[in-house]
């Protein structure tokens, strides 16, 4: 646990660096409030204390977000509308089918650009060329077009989050592919293997630590991607729909709750991932 | 043809065999003129300095490279040929065993791809195991052997699916002297008991000539066999063979040989 101790420390050091902007923000607040009421300019310990528990704040204090995703998270049954987790499994449904999606396609791509020499040259570029393009801007064309071939809901959005997260995966796998040396390269061709055979028996378990690698990256993206996906949409349901309705109407602290929430929906999958991770390289006796 | 087919066919014949490597400073003859016959049983090393082309002469056997000019034939095939015929088993300087895989698992691997019955699979494990002496580490794996035993396994590989001729690139170049005087010997059994056809490149004159029947020295730049001394030691050979005067007399040729091939004026 000796590890505990810096995290503990830097995890205390942002809080307290919180706490204070929240002050220094919502400070004027605090004064004008004041002023428009004909009292006199409070003291220094009235403001702070007004700075920690005001309705819209600029910079909500760390203790309101807390409580907002407590309340979120357990104030209601996890059906209601009003439920965080309720609205993070919407946005979790959709980034776990387009995780799925994205890595399906960013392995068979893999695969084409490791045996055909035709893919080899040619699908790298839009490959790259498709992550130049901002997500933010391509999202909604993906919602119409599919919205007037009649597709509607969950399947939009993951593709979303195929688009983002394919990338990592096609990187890696190309990578991982290519990871057996000449050698064993060699040595299954003294055994006149197939290509097939290759890639079953050598090229996909040796490939096993990339891909774990851009597994993480992925569900990271896939992430984004569904909650981007759920912005154009018109804020109806999921962890992008509280963040645009809080938006609309300036409830800082729920857009923040739910910024946490997105955030440990991916902590929670990358470390799954990363639990996997482990337990299989350490099974294939290829843990590092 | 038919002198060649009359009493001992050559399971290995090189003729005039070239083979010039194209590279970014121009061509590279690898090998130059190369003839040579390897008969059934015996065991050949190739030994010189690096980049005498003995290791690309004995991918060549393999199929593994192609041969810009002359002509080569494995038991009177191509390369190309025998290599799908299943004519050798190739073992490399490493083990190259699939972490992923036990030791039983790795010497199944060329059967599974080869595509022998379930019990046939078993059964060669199980017989290969014997050969090399690992009976009863077939469930452990690699990284729980030491490289000395792993390297065995690699042999017992090649030796699985019955090719009549090994072909073996330094297999025990990574290992310490001890290990490897242990491992010759265990070869030498191996190769008494299977009868196979061995072809063995080693840069250790003492390993080239405890183990061979035909030791073919070579030089580089041009890659060439220098001189192929047939050597007069029994089949039977214990450690101490190495100090007698005729194994000496030998290890002196094959020195001189090395010498008179290697130009100094570089």
């Amino acid at each position: 646990m000796k590890s505990l101790m810096p995290i503990l420390t830097v995890v205390a050091a942002i809080v307290v660096l919180w706490y204070a902007a929240a002050v220094a923000l919502n400070r004027t607040w605090v004064y004008d409030q004041a002023a428009r009421a004909g009292q006199p300019v409070p003291g220094a310990t009235q403001v702070v204390a007004e700075t920690m528990r005001l309705e819209r704040p600029v910079l909500p204090a760390p203790h309101q977000v807390a409580a907002e995703l407590w309340k979120g998270a357990f104030g209601q049954a996890v059906t209601s509308k009003r439920s965080l987790v309720y609205h993070a499994w919407i946005t979790l449904s959709a980034t776990l089918l387009g995780f799925a999606l994205g890595t399906a396609l960013g392995v068979a791509l893999a695969v084409g650009i490791v045996y055909s020499r035709a893919m080899d040259m040619s699908v790298m570029p839009w490959a790259i060329a498709s992550q130049t393009i901002p997500i933010l801007a391509i999202a909604p064309m993906f919602i119409v077009v599919m919205n007037s071939m009649g597709i509607q809901g969950l399947l939009p959005k993951a593709a979303i989050s195929a688009y983002l997260s394919f990338f990592p995966v096609v990187v890696g796998m190309v990578k991982g592919l290519r990871a057996p040396d000449r050698m064993q390269i060699d040595l299954l061709h003294t055994w006149n293997a197939s290509g097939m055979q290759a890639l079953l028996s050598l090229r996909f378990p040796a490939s096993l630590p990339y891909l774990f690698a851009s597994l993480k990256v992925a569900a990271a993206a896939a992430l984004v991607g569904a909650i981007v996906g759920e912005l154009p949409t018109g804020a109806v349901a999921g962890l992008g729909a509280r963040l645009l309705s809080g938006s609309y109407y300036g409830q800082t602290t729920q857009i923040w709750a739910a910024l946490f929430a997105a955030a440990i929906v991916a902590a929670t999958l990358v470390g799954v991932i990363g639990q996997l991770e482990r337990m299989t390289l350490k099974r294939m006796g290829l843990a590092r | 043809m038919k002198d060649t087919m009359n009493i001992a066919p050559a399971v290995i014949e090189a003729r005039g065999l070239n083979l010039v490597f194209q590279t970014d400073d121009g061509p590279v003859e690898a090998l130059k003129d190369v003839n040579l016959k390897v008969e059934k049983g015996d065991f050949v090393s190739f030994i010189g300095p690096s980049g005498c082309g003995k290791t690309t002469f004995l991918r060549c056997i393999a199929a593994l490279e192609y041969p810009t000019g002359g002509s080569l034939t494995v038991n009177g095939m191509s390369p190309d040929e025998a290599r799908r015929s299943r004519a050798y088993g190739y073992v490399f300087q490493a083990a190259g065993l699939y972490p992923w895989r036990t030791i039983a698992g790795n010497i199944r691997l060329p059967l599974e791809i080869m595509g022998f019955s379930r019990e046939e699979q078993k059964a060669r494990v199980e017989r290969v195991l014997a050969l090399v002496d690992l009976e009863g580490f077939g469930n452990k794996y690699p990284w729980q052997l030491s490289g000395g035993m792993q390297q065995r396994a690699s042999i017992a590989r090649a030796l699985a699916f019955d090719a009549d001729i090994l072909l073996m690139d330094e297999p025990f170049g990574a290992l310490d002297e001890i290990v490897r005087d242990r491992l010759n010997e265990e070869l030498l059994r191996l190769w008494a008991r299977t009868e196979k056809t061995i072809g063995f490149v080693t840069h250790s004159i003492p390993e080239a000539v405890y183990l061979s029947t035909k030791i073919v020295v070579m030089s580089p730049r041009p890659g060439r066999i220098t001189d192929v001394i047939d050597s007069p030691l029994p089949r039977e050979r214990p450690l101490e063979i190495r100090d007698s005067r005729a194994f000496i007399e030998i290890a002196h040729r094959v020195r001189e040989g090395l010498r008179a091939g290697h130009s100094y004026d570089e």
